[in-house]
């Protein structure tokens, strides 16, 4: 029989799975970061002057911010003036179909396990492929344009929808929201924009395959989403990065704007490269992602498991601005080996009647770190402003370890702030019990894994689920405490 | 299909078992009573392989093959199962999800492919009739929630799905009011057959009225210091523990 000891370093000595990288000829810009670099990426994007001017105003705020102390872990020195801005596959030119697109690159993708034609076909998912910073192919393009809905590289958008972009870039994360907010001002390659029209109802989820390749290059993506009056949309973002030695940088940017009545669902599958069981290597997943319900009745839903990176260090927030709108946090983070996860949310009730549900299940196995953090607040307009917060940790093995770091502020006496947070371990007697009904130490932890992480996964459109229930199983298979 | 030969063991460095000697053959239903502490639960957890009970002495084969070498998995795909006293719950597994992945698991033990939901719902409908459990019951977590009486129905509908040769039931009766008792006993009884056996450990004579044993053991500080017939059962209800204990006690100060 093997002990736990043994399972525990079976997970730990496990190979990252999606560590291969692709030989696609890059185009890279020169290393260092300075306003050069900045009208460097500019040009070679072909972008008006109101852009670079808006990238030159998050450079000079990023220059005069501080890396913050705040965190629960220890920040890694991060040599900005060492990494290169830019990189794009060389060969660029106008794609029409899939099948125009770099072979290789395409079987980068089917390693990844995203066969878009089969996607196209069968799950009806559009999917916008971001291979280090340029959008390569759209798919599903016409009939989202049938219903006057844009969705493209944020590049792109710039060039054919510039009023629009001009007018809700920035305006849910500033340029100087944070430093690495206003890096990714100063230097985001590219990204995806969507644009849903009034009373339209998106007819199938929007998806974006994020991929760092390159070495030595940080992804800074940008993304806006914006839902008009009485509209609906699902958007899902998957990740997943080659396996190097030195540690890459990901600080990107997502911005949701919903009005009257409008409902975002984003959803979040994260499984960037985390390193090596003794923690060399890795993503630094430093993301900066904040929805705004704008309007009344209005609805943002972040869904998100995340499984990857040496350090996942973000928390998709809410602002719920109208009155009725609502608010939803849904996340399952998985650390194992010496990995970091400081994530959580934050829900700023400002409307009158706002509600807002947290469900967090924070999973660490392991020399790892999991922390929630989490920000419920209330204004003083936020009249019968409702939260719920649940917060639950799962250890296994006891050399990990689970925080948790609610803060309320309440100024509205009606308003009903609820947090509720539990701490436990696989049982020994839960394993043995499967372990006696035929399933084996490992299937038994996925199995319980699963059902710990079941409220969230609930969340996550149907074949995200199915791929997220996999990556859990994989990630965590036979840990035993 | 079991014997066992001399079998010593011990929980955190405690003699627990201190020489147990029993063959059971198929078909057969075996009771093994005693006192608190005499180590009857413990017998159970030794047979399907609990992690925290060290075997020091004996041997125990199953089925030809030597059960204490095997992995708590592999003596249950192997066809023994024990339905626990205190079974534990499972929140966000499917009870259905659950028995199909053991139920599959076992299979592949066995080099059988999967089994089609189609055929497995068809399955699970028969033996949740065949054991009068209730239906709604299924598609909750597992044992989430469930009364005491409920999850040890679930018990014996696991037991019913998973068809084992060897079931051992450790003091299903306790907690059990009279009517969930009939139920469970109905249940085990029509699950009995000539190439199946039991071993039913149980504190009180009551269960065996409904579950009538072929032989009783009586276990008392880690020995089976008697064996008899459903009439030892009755003998022991009359007259409780006592003087067994003496019986032993004076054989020791010979």
């Amino acid at each position: 029989m093997r002990n736990s000891n043994e399972i525990i370093d079976d997970i730990a000595n496990r190979e990252y799975e999606f560590g291969f990288t692709t030989d696609i000829e890059m185009e890279m810009a020169p290393v260092g970061l300075n306003e050069e670099t900045i009208r460097f990426i500019s040009a070679k994007k072909e972008e008006p002057q109101w852009m670079l001017e808006w990238r030159l105003k998050g450079f000079q705020a990023f220059k005069k911010m501080q890396f913050p102390k705040w965190q629960h872990f220890e920040m890694p020195e991060l040599d900005l003036q060492k990494l290169s801005y830019y990189a794009a596959p060389k060969k660029k030119k106008q794609l029409n179909s899939l099948d125009e697109v770099d072979p290789e690159l395409l079987a980068t993708f089917e390693k990844l396990g995203i066969p878009i034609n089969e996607q196209k076909a069968l799950a009806g998912v559009a999917v916008d492929v971001v291979f280090d910073s340029v959008s390569v192919a759209t798919t599903f393009k016409e009939k989202l344009h049938e219903l006057g809905i844009i969705f493209c590289s944020f590049g792109e958008a710039v060039r054919t929808h510039p009023d629009l972009v001009k007018k809700y870039l920035g305006t849910v994360v500033p340029h100087s929201d944070n430093i690495f907010a206003a890096l990714n001002a100063a230097v985001f390659s590219d990204g995806s924009f969507v644009y849903i029209p009034k009373g339209v109802r998106c007819p199938m989820e929007l998806s974006t395959y994020f991929r760092i390749n390159a070495e030595n290059t940080g992804q800074f993506e940008r993304t806006l989403i914006i839902a008009d009056d009485d509209s609906y949309v699902s958007y899902l973002e998957g990740c997943t990065a080659p396996k190097r030695d030195e540690n890459q940088l990901h600080a990107a940017v997502v911005e949701l704007v919903a009005m009257e009545r409008a409902e975002i669902k984003y959803s979040t599958v994260q499984n960037w490269y985390p390193g090596d069981k003794d923690g060399n290597g890795g993503i630094y997943n430093f993301v900066t992602k904040r929805g705004i319900c704008k309007g009344n009745s209005s609805k943002i839903s972040w869904t998100q498991v995340e499984t990857g990176s040496a350090i996942t260090w973000k928390y998709p927030s809410v602002i719920l601005q109208g009155d009725d709108a609502e608010g939803e946090f849904y996340s399952v983070a998985v650390t194992r080996n010496k990995q970091i996860a400081d994530t959580g949310t934050k829900i700023y009730h400002l409307g009158r009647n706002t509600r807002s549900r947290i469900i967090s299940k924070g999973i660490s196995a392991g020399h790892s770190d999991n922390t929630y953090r989490g920000l419920v607040q209330v204004g003083p307009r936020a009249a019968n402003a409702r939260n719920f917060t649940q917060c639950d940790s799962l250890l296994i093995g006891d050399r990990c370890g689970a925080h948790t770091f609610p803060y309320i502020e309440s100024r509205n006496s009606t308003a009903t702030v609820e947090h509720e947070a539990t701490t436990s371990k696989i049982g020994e007697d839960q394993i043995f019990y499967l372990n006696q009904r035929g399933i084996e130490t490992e299937k038994a932890v996925a199995l319980i894994v699963n059902g710990y992480a079941q409220e969230v996964l609930n969340q996550l459109p149907m074949e995200f689920a199915v791929e997220a229930r996999k990556l859990l199983s994989i990630t965590l298979e036979g840990s035993v405490g | 299909m079991l014997t066992i030969k001399n079998l010593h063991a011990e929980v955190d460095g405690k003699q627990i078992l201190k020489g147990i000697n029993l063959e059971i053959k198929k078909g057969e239903m075996h009771a093994i009573m005693g006192p608190n502490g005499s180590g009857k639960s413990s017998l159970s957890s030794v047979l399907a392989g609990r992690e925290n009970y060290t075997v020091t002495q004996g041997e125990v084969i199953f089925e030809g093959k030597n059960l204490l070498d095997m992995s708590p998995e592999d003596r249950a795909r192997e066809g023994l199962f024990l339905a626990f006293q205190y079974p534990v719950e499972i929140p966000g597994v499917s009870n259905l999800h659950f028995l199909k992945t053991a139920l599959n698991e076992i299979r592949a033990y066995h080099s059988l492919p999967a089994m089609e939901s189609k055929e497995f719902l068809k399955l699970t409908k028969e033996k949740q009739q065949l054991v009068d459990f209730n239906a709604n019951l299924m598609n909750r977590s597992l044992n989430e929630g469930f009364s005491g009486g409920e999850k040890k129905r679930n018990e014996v509908f696991q037991l019913a799905m998973l068809d084992p040769k060897l079931a051992i039931l450790d003091e299903t009766d306790s907690g059990l009011d009279i009517d969930a008792l009939r139920i469970v006993a109905a249940g085990v009884n029509k699950l009995r057959s000539a190439d199946k056996a039991f071993m039913v450990i149980t504190h009180y004579q009551r269960l065996l009225e409904y579950i009538v044993p072929d032989f009783v053991h009586v276990l008392y500080n880690g020995q089976i210091v008697k064996t008899g017939t459903k009439e030892l059962a009755l003998e022991l209800e009359e007259k409780g523990y006592d003087w067994l204990k003496e019986e032993v006690h004076q054989k020791e100060s010979v």
